[in-house]
């Protein structure tokens, strides 16, 4: 495990960038994910994304799945690429403080 | 002198045959001496640690793997399994060991030119390691850190002109049998569907938008040289539909022992002369072969088309003229709720360019699954959980017998509405006029 130190914040993270704890997320996080990402500009559609993600998440215990990611968030997986480049799961769901997704991946 | 003691992994470089520890050991010499001066862009003792961490496995009987890791390269959501060592302070070299999927082209045929490249970036930006090939078909680079992962596919695309194979919830890579290149029993060219449906599902393929993975695999016949029947959710296998084509004189030429049976697949222990009764007429699981007077007779109508007769006698019987395969759905492994193999849903279907029937099938197919299938439900699970006739629905293919191997035997049997006079609104005061409680 490693430890990040950005804008004042630290967050422990797993070798994969993930945060280990969904409690730690904050706006600095996004930040840190942003840079990470390859993401040049934080637009309302990404904080859209999070935030479906988030809500999603705090219901439900899980990541959704990428079919209603698109449902409940109007956007085609086409355009999520485009605003997060390592997709719905390393990208998204990376800044949006999920857990790591797991299986056969 | 290696960097970790390895008597238990040493037992395997003895026996005849080519042992993964001497090669893996060449190796781990080869980037100890590192005659051609190269940059190392990973840890140059690589290979001595991973063969470290497995003698560690071997001694505890556990894996020393990490779970997981989520790794990629912008704009894919696959192609890339990341790994970590459990160990990474004993094993440093090891500590970062992800694998790449590489596309394979149809049937695995290289040039010395192409694979000498392949491995000269891979001795660069890895462990110099592969696996030749993944179950799933993929060109599999064994070993990198996360930094090199870009670069790798920068330069795979840019000077190899080569891309990722999948992984994750999508279109996995799919690969054929070699078919018409170099087998007489191809019932279309295999390697060319492959090639064009890899083409033209890329986007499926590398952007997982699946409930779950989902694989392709194309057979020219069905002894299934690929296992599509196996080991593809779906999967197309040659076949044909007019007669099996006979040379009445290479016939003969196998009765009377000028040809060996089965291409001499056999020849290595004595069976006795051919017999050509008790090993083909006899063996036809259908009965519809005959062989009086010196004349092989096929009543084609009750052929099957099980390739015995012709694996038996290939120089004297072919496939017929007629050709185009069958569509076969919803192989697994047993996670979660058993094993499947593929079942017939397309008996026969033409194989021509540019394979807008087929294509119509796949997607009338991934339509359904996508919008129904639960998170992590394979193709086939969907088909026992919603039934094969939701499947026929879907697909617009109208249900036959050959659909089943037998009918039902419950008679738990659902009626839609409309087919059923009168309906299902029914009035129980109607019921009770003649028939009092």
């Amino acid at each position: 495990m490693a430890t990040i130190e950005f804008q004042g914040k630290s967050f422990n993270v797993d070798e994969d960038g993930f945060i280990e704890s969904y409690s730690e997320f904050s706006e600095e996080w996004v930040q840190w994910v942003k840079k990470e990402e390859g993401i040049d500009e934080l637009t309302d559609e990404h904080r859209q994304v999070i935030k479906v993600l988030q809500d999603y998440y705090e219901k439900n215990g899980i990541a959704p799945m990428v079919r209603i990611l698109s449902k409940l968030t109007g956007f085609k997986l086409k355009h999520i690429y485009e605003l997060f480049p390592s997709g719905p799961g390393k990208g998204a769901c990376k800044m949006a403080g999920l857990p790591k997704p797991t299986g056969c991946v | 002198m290696a960097k970790h003691q390895t008597p238990l992994l040493d037992q395997l470089e003895s026996g005849p045959w080519p042992s993964f520890v001497s090669d893996l050991k060449q190796e781990a010499e080869a980037r100890a001496k590192n005659e051609k001066n190269i940059e190392y862009q990973i840890p140059q003792d690589v290979v001595e640690d991973l063969l470290g961490v497995l003698e560690l496995s071997f001694k505890d009987g556990v894996t020393h793997w990490k779970h997981g890791g989520i790794v990629g390269v912008f704009g894919y959501g696959g192609g890339v399994i990341g790994r970590y060592c459990d160990q990474p302070q004993q094993f440093p070299g090891v500590a970062h060991f992800h694998t790449m999927r590489v596309a394979q082209p149809a049937g695995k045929f290289y040039t010395t030119k192409y694979l000498n490249d392949l491995c000269d970036l891979w001795e660069f930006r890895g462990s110099g390691l592969t696996n030749m090939h993944g179950s799933t078909g993929d060109i599999i680079f064994l070993g990198t850190t996360t930094p090199q992962l870009e670069e790798i596919f920068f330069e795979l695309t840019h000077t190899h002109n080569q891309d990722l194979g999948g992984s994750g919830s999508n279109l996995r890579t799919p690969s054929d049998c070699i078919g018409e290149a170099r087998c007489e029993y191809a019932c279309y060219d295999t390697q060319a569907l492959c090639h064009y449906l890899t083409n033209e599902y890329q986007d499926e393929l590398h952007r997982p938008a699946f409930p779950y993975k989902f694989k392709f695999k194309f057979d020219g016949c069905p002894n299934c040289c690929v296992a599509s029947i196996a080991r593809a959710d779906l999967s197309f296998v040659g076949t044909w539909k007019d007669d099996i084509q006979v040379d009445q004189d290479a016939v003969k030429a196998y009765v009377d022992g000028t040809y060996p049976p089965n291409a001499g697949a056999h020849s290595g222990r004595d069976w006795g002369a051919f017999d050509i009764k008790a090993e083909v007429i006899d063996r036809c699981p259908t009965g519809c072969m005959k062989y009086e007077n010196g004349k092989l007779e096929i009543d084609n109508r009750e052929c099957t088309r099980c390739m015995h007769c012709i694996n038996v006698m290939p120089r004297a019987l072919k496939p017929g003229k007629e050709k185009g395969l069958s569509i076969l759905a919803g192989a697994k492994a047993p996670i979660l709720d058993g094993a499947q193999m593929g079942s017939l849903l397309v008996p026969f279907i033409k194989v021509e360019e540019p394979y807008d029937e087929i294509k119509e099938v796949i997607e009338a197919v991934w339509d359904w699954w996508m919008e129904e299938g639960k998170n992590r439900e394979r193709l086939g699970e969907l088909m026992k959980r919603q039934g094969f006739q939701r499947l026929l629905e879907m697909t617009n293919i109208k249900p036959v017998a050959q659909h089943v191997k037998e009918p039902r035997t419950n008679p738990y049997i659902f009626w839609k509405e409309d087919e059923v006079p009168g309906g299902f609104e029914r009035d129980i005061k109607e019921y009770r006029k003649n028939h009092q409680r």
